[in-house]
Order: C-alpha cells, then structure tokens, then sequence
C-alpha cells in the first residue's frame, strides 16, 4: 500500500551561470500518517530544499524540479498553482528555523495566525479570533487572549516559536514540515517545544518531517530517518537501527564526532576529515568519498568511479545504504566504536 | 551556496584521505583535570552592569542591566573551565569583561599580580598579549578586506613582537599549526569555509602566544562534522603551549567534553560550579538538572527511551529587574518562602563543588528544610532568628577551600 506521503527520484537542481547546482539529487523516501521522518545533514546537503519542493515553494523560481511527490495520492509536482495555494498551510504547513524572520513585524501575532486560518475557511474575524484564541492556549501561550494583539518582538524566543507552531497546526494539516524548529532555541525550550510537538502530533495524527542537524534530537523524536549528504540520501532506515548500526561511513562519522552528555570521558571524539563538497563539482563516484577513510577498503577504485546505488544493507530490507563496503563491519573494526551498547539495544 | 563554492577545497579527490590511524591519532578523548594546577586568572565579585536609559532630551539613568552580578572563579594554568548556561545569562558578557573589552563594573580580575578590572590603559596593552579571545561567528569576526596574512599579522604588528621582515614567516607558522594551508596567507575570508574561517579566528588569537584564551562559543557555527575537528584542534593547542581556557558555550555535550571543571550561569550568576563528574553525574542546583535533562542525546533515547524531564515553566526574567532571593525561584520547582527573601550563598560541599541553592540535592531527594538558613543567621521561612548566629564567611571565594559543608553532617567537614 503507498504511504501517505511518498516522494520518488525528487531532483531539484538550480542552474547558476557557474552551472547547475544539484541541490537535490534523486530522493525517494514515504511517511506514514502519525510518523516521523527525520532528515539529517549538514549545511548545503539539500534537506531544506527538498522539502520545501513538498510544498512547492520552488514554483515560480529558476528551479528545475522533476520526480514525484504524492501526498494522498495527489502529485503535488503535477496540480496547478491554485490547487497548491488551496493546499499549502491547510493539508500541508511549514515550521521554520527562525521565528522572528518568519514572523511579520508589523502585525499582531493573532492576527497573523488568524489570517492563515480565513484563507482556508469562510468564517468572520470573530469567530477566527476564537479559534486562534483556542489554538494560543492549546501550545501553552498563557493569557492567550491578551497575547493574541501582541507583536512579534514582544515575545521570547520560545514563545515566538509556540506562535509558529499554532500558526502551522490552525488548519489542522496533515503533514508538518519543520525545518530546524528548536536550532534558534535554548535546550529547555527546546525540551517544551519537542514535547508539545510531539503531544499534537498524537492528538491530530500528524505525519511530521523534522530536519535538524542534531542527532540527539531526531533520536527522540523520529521513528525513521534519512541522512543526506550532497544532495543525496546515504543512508535510510528506521532511527533504532540505523543510528545503532550505521552502515554508511557517513553516519558513523556523524554519530562519533559529536559528544553526548552520557558518553564515557574516555571516548573520543573522531572527526570527519576534510569539508563538505561543493554542489557545483561534486566528486565523481561516491560523493563521500574524498573524506571517507574506509575508501581502500574497497577494492578497485569503485568509490571515486562509480556512484553506489541506495540498496538495503545486511541487517535487513527497510534499512538502506548507499556505500560500496560490502560488510560494513569493517566500519566497526576500528577502535572506535559508535558510541551505543548493541545489547542495550537491544532491550529497547 | 556562493560560498561553498568558492571554498579552497582542501579534500579534492586528488589528494589523498587520511587513513583511519591518522584519524584516530588526532582525536582526543575529553581533556582531564589537573587537581593542583595553580590559578593563572582569578575573578573575584566580578560585576558588568549596563545603564538604562530613559528616552528624551535628559536621558536620565533608570536602572542597570545586570548582565553579569558577581561571579568567582579561577582559571587553573594550562586547564580549561567552561562557563554554561541559556542565552541572555551572561556568559558572553563575562567572557567579555575578562578580557576588557568591556570596563567591568566592579570586583576584580587577577592576572599575574595585577588587577586586569583597574589597570589604566596603558598598561592593559602589555597584558593584552596574555589574555586573547576567538569569537563565535567566523563570518563576521574576520574582516573581509583584509587578507588572511594581514588577519593573522595584526596582533603581531600592534604589538611589534617581530621584525616587519619576519612577519610573514611568522603567519605561515601559524597557519600551519592550525592545519591551513601556509601559501593561502593572501587569500580573503570569503574564500574559506566556515571552519577554516575559525581556525583563521584561533591562528589569530595564538599570535601573541598568549595564558590564557577566552573562547565565545568557538564551534557553535560549524557544521557537526567540522565541530569535532576544530575542538580537537584545541585540545592539541592547550596541551602544546599550556594555555588556559575560559570556554563559553550553550552546548553542554561540547563543555563536557573539552573543560574538566565547569560553571554553570543563570541570570548573571553562578549557580553551580564544580568538575565534571560534580556537575554531570551528581548535579544539586535545581537549574543545572533540568538543564541537563532537557539535552537530547542519542545513546539515552535509542536504548532506554526519552529520559524523565524536569520541565522549567516559563522563561527567563529580566536582568532589569531581577527576582528578588534566588534568581532562580520564580521557575524553581522546589522554590519556598526563604528562596524569595534570601539569595542563597554559593555553598562548597565537596572537595571540587559549589552551589548555590537553599535546597541543594538530587530532586526528590533534596532537603525540605532549607540547609543554610543556620548560616544566614534565619529560620525556614527566613525571617530573621535571634538565636541563630550568621556565619561571616559566606562572601564568595574564587577556587575551592580544604573544608566545605557537609551535607550528610550538616556541618563544616573536609576530607
């Protein structure tokens, strides 16, 4: 059965006069009603991009975006641009980094939330006043109905960010996209706002794409996640399997450079070498294999010739993997270890 | 995207990709404490107030911002401590003080016998070599008309550290020992990525060979990949040229890692302060166990699901106006009558810890009846008591004492 969100060979390329710019190349993954999908990457890997094609933001721009994007069975690539207004903020609503630029200066909090909310429906100011009020209260704005003619810069950083987050969920969508919804944030507001976030999406059975580039973050709150690199998914698979057994050096580099609160003193911290490549030239092959220290292990020079397709790995066929290791236990035979107890996992 | 592409890309296919050892050699596990190292920076009472000013013709002086409101501590020689807290709790300001960039308030600020607080300017300028800073944002703290070599050459030309001829030689060095290309020194900012712009930043701050480096949320900006590269970067740099740390940063994973001894602010004050396995394993602020427990982390969630959080309601007060007591008490969950009336003194109660709470413990266990009302000379609701005799010394020290508060004993004990 197609999932409820299913997105097929997604390419968005962006051509500069320097060339095209692949910023999305050949994504695929699908979302489940109630799921979430984290999408990890570092800056430039094209995970922004590819979902604000989902809303079809690239409209209207120099973009050239094919493949299909199918959201209940409609193909979002393919509906006019009247049937995307209809659509956009009431099935599908965006969360963005930064509330403050997302926000307009010059109207009231309320009001803006209860704009979105009259585009989609025929109602008065009135009754629109009430149901931003309700929708205020529910992501824990105290005083909601004095805070509703508030501005923007009266606000604190986590309150700006429950605003957006009523202002996204007023249509009751069926699919969120939160783009970094926590970076902008302190981690105990980032702790409320992952909580209420995931309290709604209970409540009204959201499907929720989050991107971050904190892993921490889509651990708790993802139940499958796509790491990307280049404009390209490397890794694919449900959170408990792929971030206890990577099996794409990628991954693991990802998982061992960066230090948790819990780890051992002893581990250390491994980095990535080298920088993330430019979109212009990518590397021919792999594209991460100008920093990839497992290249040798690769017979031939398969990695630096040949693209590996995005294939499931050893440990079964909901986890994918785009790397020419054929045992990724070879990631493994370093000393350094991802940082999690299998066994512990295992309890899970 | 601009950016990128004009990024010197230093891992092009042509050249070769470290082997796992090299990798593995040049990774650090977290840096470890030196117990006897002797104070190279101390700060004492250290206080950064901002005025505020009333709008108009006389703009009338209404009140302060009270940033940073006496904070100790010592900077051990050669170690690091790392200074955490939220955005807006003064971190940055008193980081900011310690190096002089700003004229502090009051208290004080020891280096090598002289009081960097008072020092007229003239001779603050000597002192200046000792005492370098790496700023957070590499795209705005390197100018972007200058080149790299003129970057890296100014602290050396302001402070005529080497003849004009050996300028350049010198930036090359540098350069160097931060992992960039020496022949990139007439390049531009622009040029580089944000994490070799950051090792400009550091090439720029080891110029003058300086104790001691007050560094403002060094990786912040960087990509996770890179983050690992550039810590580790500085964990070599410490151990080669002994330099002390003041390491500021929002990310308690990095702090964990890279500094053994660790403050942690709240609205212009430390609440606790103490080494590493004092305040991540054995935390007794209120403030730092909801802080912690509010970080995500991936082992914790991947094996045992999401951790217990301490929810704080609410957001941070403002430093205008401060709460009156314990800064903490309007989102405390244990907050009582005595935490409104009285500020709780920074307590040591272990041989490397203080905090400063009335309550001080794990939460659920924590005492009901304050612990330093004795000391204050009040009773549990902390009106004043005729019969309890206040103790004098409660005015905060920098560094740690051999005798401390017994929280089993209830009393004064030492090891």
């Amino acid at each position: 059965m197609e999932k409820f969100l299913t997105v097929d060979d997604l390419k968005v390329h962006f051509p500069t006069p320097d060339g095209v710019v692949k910023a999305t190349d050949g994504l695929s993954f699908g979302l489940d009603r109630g799921k979430t999908l984290g999408i990890v990457g570092e800056s430039g890997s094209g995970k922004s991009v590819s979902s604000s094609a989902i809303l079809g933001l690239h409209r209207g721009t120099s973009a050239r975006v094919s493949g299909s994007i199918r959201l209940d069975g409609t193909d979002l690539l393919a509906i006019s641009n009247q049937e995307m207004r209809r659509l956009r903020g009431k099935d599908v609503a965006m969360i963005f980094q930064d509330p403050l630029s997302a926000l307009h200066p010059y109207y009231s909090v309320g009001n803006q939330i209860a704009e979105a909310y009259r585009v989609h429906h025929a109602v008065s100011r009135k009754e629109a006043r009430t149901r931003v009020v309700d929708m205020l209260a529910r992501v824990g704005i105290p005083q909601p109905d004095r805070r509703y003619d508030a501005y923007p810069h009266q606000f604190s950083g986590g309150m700006r960010q429950r605003a957006m987050i009523a202002m996204s969920l007023i249509n009751d969508p069926s699919l969120i996209i939160a783009d970094e919804p926590t970076t902008a944030l302190d981690v105990t507001v980032q702790a409320q706002i992952l909580d209420l976030l995931q309290d709604l999406q209970n409540e009204f059975n959201t499907a929720v794409i989050i991107i971050t580039h904190d892993l921490g973050v889509v651990a708790e709150m993802a139940d499958d996640v796509l790491v990307m690199y280049a404009g390209r998914a490397v890794e694919y698979g449900p959170v408990t399997e792929v971030l206890t057994h990577p099996e794409m050096p990628y991954t693991w580099g990802l998982l061992s450079s960066v230090p948790d609160v819990t780890a051992d003193t002893s581990k250390r911290m491994v980095p990535i070498p080298g920088n993330p490549p430019s979109l212009l030239n990518p590397p021919p092959g792999c594209p991460f294999n100008p920093r990839c220290v497992h290249r040798h292990k690769v017979p031939g020079d398969l990695c630096r010739t040949e693209l590996p397709a995005l294939i499931p790995g050893n440990r079964g066929e909901d986890h994918l993997k785009r790397c020419h290791l054929s045992n990724p236990e070879m990631i493994y035979e370093t000393e350094v270890v991802p940082q999690f107890d299998p066994a512990l996992a295992e309890e899970r | 995207m601009a950016e990128s592409d004009q990024t010197v890309t230093e891992g092009t296919a042509a050249e070769e990709v470290p082997t796992v050892d090299e990798v593995l050699s040049q990774a650090h596990a977290a840096s470890e404490l030196d117990p006897d190292a002797p104070a190279v920076l101390t700060v004492s009472n250290l206080r950064m107030y901002f005025p505020v000013r009333s709008t108009g013709i006389i703009r009338r002086k209404v009140g302060d911002i009270q940033a940073v409101d006496g904070i100790s501590l010592a900077l051990p020689k050669g170690g690091s401590v790392g200074l955490v807290g939220e955005s807006g709790c003064g971190k940055s300001t008193a980081g900011r003080a310690i190096t002089r960039l700003y004229q502090p308030t009051a208290g004080s600020i020891e280096f090598e016998g002289r009081d960097l607080a008072t020092i007229s300017n003239r001779e603050l300028k000597p002192l200046r070599r000792e005492v370098q800073m790496i700023f957070q944002d590499p795209y705005s703290s390197l100018n972007p008309r200058h080149t790299v070599g003129s970057i890296v050459a100014a602290p050396l030309r302001i402070h005529n550290v080497v003849p004009k001829n050996q300028t350049l030689k010198r930036v090359q060095e540098l350069l160097e020992v931060v992992g960039l290309n020496p022949e990139h020194y007439n390049r531009y900012p622009n040029e580089f990525s944000g994490g070799q712009r950051q090792r400009i930043g550091i090439a720029r701050a080891l110029a003058l060979q300086p104790k001691v480096i007050v560094a403002d949320e060094p990786v912040s900006a960087l990509d996770v990949s890179i983050q690992a590269q550039v810590i580790n970067l500085l964990q070599d740099l410490q151990r080669e040229f002994d330099i002390a740390f003041l390491f500021i940063a929002h990310d308690l994973a990095v702090v964990r890692h890279f500094c053994p001894e660790i403050a942690v602010m709240y609205l212009g004050k430390i609440v606790e302060i103490g080494d590493r396995d004092s305040i991540y394993n054995n935390a007794h602020h209120p403030y730092t166990q909801a802080l912690l427990s509010a970080v995500p982390d991936v082992k914790q969630a991947i094996t045992g699901g999401r951790r217990e959080r301490i929810q704080l309601t609410g957001d941070v007060p403002s430093p205008i106006d401060p709460p009156s007591g314990c800064r903490f008490r309007t989102r405390c969950p244990i907050a009582q009558e005595i935490c409104s009336r009285h500020e709780p003194p920074l307590l040591q109660i272990g041989r490397r810890h203080k905090v400063a709470c009335h309550f001080p413990g794990r939460l659920g266990e924590h005492p009901h009846a304050p612990l330093t009302a004795g000391l204050l000379g009040v009773d549990a609701e902390g009106r004043p008591d005729p019969g309890a005799s206040p103790s004098s010394d409660l005015v905060e020290q920098p560094g740690y004492a051999d005798t401390w508060f017994d929280l089993d004993k209830k009393s004064i004990g030492r090891a």
